[in-house]
């Protein structure tokens, strides 16, 4: 059979399965909302074919190192670059934009 | 569009070099199902994944595979099957099965 890629899972040996449930937090439901928006029928920004192939392309050790949520995180911004849409540069400044308001307000 | 495959149709799935995105998972490649349904047209994943539009569709199919033909030490029943969609050009026709129900 030929050789799989890393993220192709089924069958592979996993080891007990966790089945706790857990609270959604207010960030994996931030990034939810955020995706849906992105690839709605009005916006089409992110397909679900795209959004998959980016996190494939992480490689084997970002993908493992990320939670899930993150995982989107980092495909949805990566994609609003690779778009044209974002530039790095844009994304950097509000993030320090954001983390200077929070720090002045003493979170 | 017309579709290769009808209900009932027994195709071998392709372990066909790949690389980029695919749904077509590895577990599956290789085997033999059968076509339980003819699902329709659709864009062309592999195409969309890359920002392209897609066009020329591909027809789509879910396949019900024997659990038993997919995982060699599967423990369950001999009936119990597993049903996936895939593409049609990752599938091949495979003659049918005699003297035999699946």
């Amino acid at each position: 059979m030929s050789i799989r890629p890393f993220h192709d899972l089924g069958g592979q040996p996993a080891g007990p399965l966790d089945r706790h449930e857990h609270p959604t937090t207010f960030f994996e439901k931030r990034i939810d909302a955020m995706l849906m928006l992105l690839s709605d029928g009005r916006r089409r920004l992110i397909r679900v074919d795209e959004h998959r192939r980016t996190m494939e392309q992480f490689g084997p050790q970002l993908y493992w190192k990320l939670p899930y949520y993150e995982r989107w995180l980092h495909s949805m911004t990566s994609l609003m670059v690779e778009k044209g849409i974002l530039t790095r540069e844009d994304i950097d400044a509000r993030i320090a934009q954001i983390h200077a308001r929070n720090t002045q307000s003493g979170d | 569009m017309q579709a290769r495959f009808a209900t009932g149709d027994r195709v071998q799935v392709l372990d066909r070099v790949h690389s980029g995105h695919m749904r077509t998972p590895g577990y599956v490649r290789g085997r033999v199902g059968r076509v339980v349904r003819v699902v329709g047209p659709m864009l062309n994943p592999e195409q969309l994944a890359y920002g392209h539009c897609g066009v020329p569709g591909k027809m789509l199919y879910r396949v019900r595979f024997r659990q038993h033909d997919l995982w060699p030490e599967y423990a369950g029943g001999i009936h119990d099957s597993l049903d996936i969609e895939l593409y049609e050009h990752w599938l091949a026709a495979q003659a049918p099965r005699t003297g035999r129900t699946e």
